[in-house]
């Protein structure tokens, strides 16, 4: 099993209420000097059996079409090394 | 001879009844369509409803734009079938890419609920027939994520077209761009918006206004018309 990582943002462009609230609580808590927030979404996908190209290229296809919306978000996809590592150390 | 208009209720409708009632009440029959369900019961018409289909887990709309009736409904929306999504409906219908932009959470970060003036921009339309062009109606407004977006490219081709077919007038509850409460496809029979024209049907309930009651007789004349 591997686990492959999608990143989703908001376009730079389009505004993100939810990152100015968070940014604008900063200095409530003490936190001096970040300027701004943008908030985003992660999916963690276990796969099942080897990830290559071809399982990537689905991936791809999977975020472009359902995890994101690419009106208004873009996306990273990527294979997260040593998840099993991570998994066994908890 | 009246029409068939069916009403798809996903999981997490809310007003598909109230659709129902106020096709009733403009002289067609209301037709009850499933989610799971390809078949649209050969209706001449559909309404995707408002509500919080599959809890709106992703962002709203996203899911049931994938649900089986969908693919009927886009693949009949693309040859000429008329179709209208209110509030959710219309956040489906941009998931789908029937129509063009995106819907965000509101600006403000808040449920916004309250009777909003609104202008008619396009009286053309499959849904607007009985409206005046200019004409000011007031409906009842009520949704989390009713922030529409386009890029600027879209936006001019949308004002250029025509193809706003409601503006947010006096205030702009949730900072849609261009005011824009509403959109229309290219050949105007799908057309999508955030206000609620089926709770505002009888002088009994609500404002006292029968303002979105014209969107369901535009739709019976162009029907029975046609």
């Amino acid at each position: 099993m591997a686990r492959v990582v999608v990143d989703v943002m908001l376009k730079p462009e389009i505004l993100d209420p939810q990152g100015q609230a968070v940014q604008r609580a900063l200095p409530r808590l003490g936190f001096e000097g970040i300027s701004d927030v943008r908030q985003g979404k992660r999916f963690e996908l276990e796969v099942d059996g080897p990830v290559d190209e071809a399982a990537l290229a689905r991936i791809r296809d999977l975020a472009e079409s359902f995890l994101a919306n690419t009106v208004i978000e873009d996306f990273t996809v990527k294979v997260e090394e040593g998840a099993e590592v991570a998994e066994a150390a908890k | 001879m009246t029409a068939r208009i069916g009403v798809v209720t996903f999981p997490g409708s809310l007003d598909d009844r109230d659709t129902q009632r106020a096709i009733r009440l403009a002289g067609a029959d209301p037709v009850a369509l499933w989610h799971k369900d390809k078949d649209l019961k050969q209706v001449d018409a559909v309404v995707l409803p408002g509500g919080f289909s599959y809890g709106d887990y992703l962002r709203a709309g996203a899911i049931s734009r994938f649900s089986p009736v969908m693919d009927t409904v886009i693949e009949q929306a693309k040859a000429g079938l008329p179709v209208l999504g209110i509030c959710n409906g219309f956040q489906v219908l941009t998931e789908a890419h029937l129509l063009p932009g995106a819907m965000l959470g509101n600006d403000h970060l808040h449920f916004i609920c309250r009777d909003q003036k609104l202008r008619v921009e396009n009286a053309e339309t499959a849904w607007t027939g009985d409206y005046r062009q200019g004409q000011e109606i007031h409906i009842p407004l009520k949704n989390m994520d009713g922030r529409y977006v386009a890029d600027p490219y879209t936006l001019d081709k949308l004002e250029a077209e025509g193809r706003v077919v409601f503006r947010y007038l006096d205030m702009n509850p949730n900072g849609s761009l261009n005011d824009i409460a509403g959109v229309t496809n290219e050949a105007g029979n799908v057309v999508g918006l955030m206000p609620h024209p089926e709770h505002a049907v009888e002088p009994l309930i609500g404002s006292g206004r029968t303002d979105g009651l014209p969107f369901f007789t535009s739709i019976l004349k162009k029907l029975v018309n046609a």
